[in-house]
């Protein structure tokens, strides 16, 4: 009889001790991750002039909380891709020399249409729509 | 003088009998060999990790954490502030030296078959602790908050988010957000100098108590040695006195890199700013970054660094619980030794590797 007793009180212990451990942890974990921010919806960013963008060249802007890089190839033309390599999210940039968007980090190359052609990145950068209304560049998410 | 040492010690004995402590200190001796010298390397550092915490004091009488202060406050004190220039490089230097001191001891205690049955503890707290001090490190190359350390810190924690499960909670709790932030160096900053601090004191702690209560290891070939062959000096203080020296002569060559191989501060961090061409981490990471590069993007079906990750994931973990996997007996030492030579190959090589590559 103590025996059982003195088990069952060891149960109820045990219990309360994981309940406690659990109350207290619960909050510490909970604590540690950061809360979330709400972000502005944004659909589409002013780049600026044309004029101010010669070809061969680009420029790394934010798209709400994304940097998202803006490249003129040597024929004018525009394009606009996230600028986070998707392999280890450092940021790209754009390699006169080869034509195409190149990632320091781990050698990752991108084409000019953001698809990933040699290193390690996993995947194609995201592309973005480029518009030019009244000379000026404005990039806007696809589809 | 020694009157005053005697009343002092009487004083002490009165109260907390003092006289085992000793008694020990009196009799622990060393084991003198041709291999003695490795003896040497966990004093070493030992004393880094000493250096660490008073220079690491120092520069929290200046270092301001946040997105707005990191940089400027560490450029405060290499260009305004009195010797604030040598504080720092002693702390980048020292903290180096650390980790490769570290590592040498971990090998020599491993190639000495030190880490077998009975210390398989001071073993698994030695693997823990040199895992701290590559988060000291790691923790710690944020704070400048220069390029490099952006860089560094953005790819180090996405590859947390590679461990399965947890990885992107780790990560998001590391970074203190989705990005590297501000707010991640509020947390790298309590990591580095109040949690690791803290946990690598206990560890230290518990390290050396094993130590103590099983004396030094005697390899193998010095065990078999006849008794009257067998040479030993005492610990206090002759051993204790040639560990002063090394310790000496270890601070000289730290204040020798201090002065003529300043740590460089970058330009400030810039979220909107391209990876610079050249990035590296730190040469403690470099075999693991560089094996990471060589990977194809896919393995199978999982993601090639997913696969980098747990494969150093996984092989950490049997290194740490080695002694638990080999038996005591001498046989298995031939095999070890290969396993050993191939784990510093691959380390060095791979080292090498991205360096030239």
């Amino acid at each position: 009889m103590g025996q059982t007793r003195r088990k069952f009180l060891n149960f109820l212990l045990s219990i309360t001790g994981i309940g406690a451990l659990g109350a207290i942890l619960y909050p510490v974990f909970s604590y540690l991750v950061p809360p979330k921010i709400a972000e502005a919806n944004v659909n589409s960013v002013k780049v600026g002039k044309v004029m101010h963008f010669p070809p061969d060249s680009s420029k790394i802007l934010k798209f709400g909380r994304e940097p998202v890089i803006v490249v003129r190839d040597k024929q004018g033309e525009f394009h606009a891709l996230s600028a986070v390599c998707t392999h280890l999210q450092c940021i790209v940039q754009f390699r006169t020399d080869k034509e195409s968007i190149w990632c320091a980090c781990h050698n990752g190359l991108y084409d000019l249409k953001g698809r990933n052609i040699s290193g390690p990145p996993p995947k194609p950068l995201k592309e973005f729509k480029v518009n030019i209304v009244n000379d000026e560049l404005i990039i806007s998410k696809m589809g | 003088m020694k009157g005053l040492w005697n009343k002092i010690e009487k004083w002490l004995d009165e109260r907390y009998d003092i006289q085992p402590m000793k008694e020990y200190i009196k009799h622990k001796k060393v084991p003198m060999h041709r291999h003695s010298v490795w003896y040497y390397m966990g004093g070493i550092t030992l004393f880094l990790f000493t250096v660490q915490v008073l220079t690491g004091i120092l520069l929290l009488m200046y270092y301001k954490p946040g997105e707005n202060s990191s940089y400027e406050s560490v450029r405060f004190i290499i260009t305004q502030v009195k010797f604030g220039w040598l504080i720092r490089n002693v702390h980048s230097w020292s903290a180096n030296l650390m980790i490769f001191f570290a590592f040498l001891h971990m090998f020599s205690v491993f190639f000495s078959g030190a880490f077998k049955k009975p210390r398989e503890l001071t073993w698994v707290s030695g693997f823990l602790i040199l895992a701290l001090a590559l988060g000291f490190g790691f923790s710690g190359y944020l704070l400048p908050w220069d390029d490099l350390a952006f860089f560094a810190t953005k790819v180090g924690t996405e590859i947390v988010a590679s461990v399965p499960l947890i990885g992107h909670w780790l990560k998001e709790v590391l970074r203190g957000g989705e990005d590297v932030t501000g707010a991640t160096l509020s947390r790298f900053f309590g990591i580095h100098t109040a949690i690791l601090p803290l946990i690598a004191t206990i560890l230290i702690a518990i390290h050396l108590l094993f130590v103590q209560k099983q004396g030094m290891h005697e390899p193998e070939e010095f065990k078999n040695l006849p008794e009257e062959k067998k040479k030993y000096i005492p610990f206090f203080p002759n051993f204790a006195l040639k560990d002063l020296l090394f310790w000496l002569l270890i601070f000289n060559i730290i204040l020798f890199l201090a002065l003529y191989f300043p740590w460089q501060l970058g330009p400030k961090a810039d979220p909107l700013s391209s990876a610079p061409a050249g990035i590296k981490p730190e040469w403690y990471f470099m075999f693991m970054f560089q094996s990471l590069k060589l990977l194809p993007a896919h393995i199978l079906f999982l993601e090639g660094e997913v696969v980098g990750i747990l494969t150093f994931g996984l092989a950490g973990t049997i290194w740490m619980i080695l002694p638990f996997l080999v038996p005591a007996k001498r046989e298995s030492n031939k095999i070890l030794k290969i396993i050993g030579v191939f784990v510093v190959a691959f380390i060095v090589v791979f080292t090498i590797l991205g360096y030239i590559l």
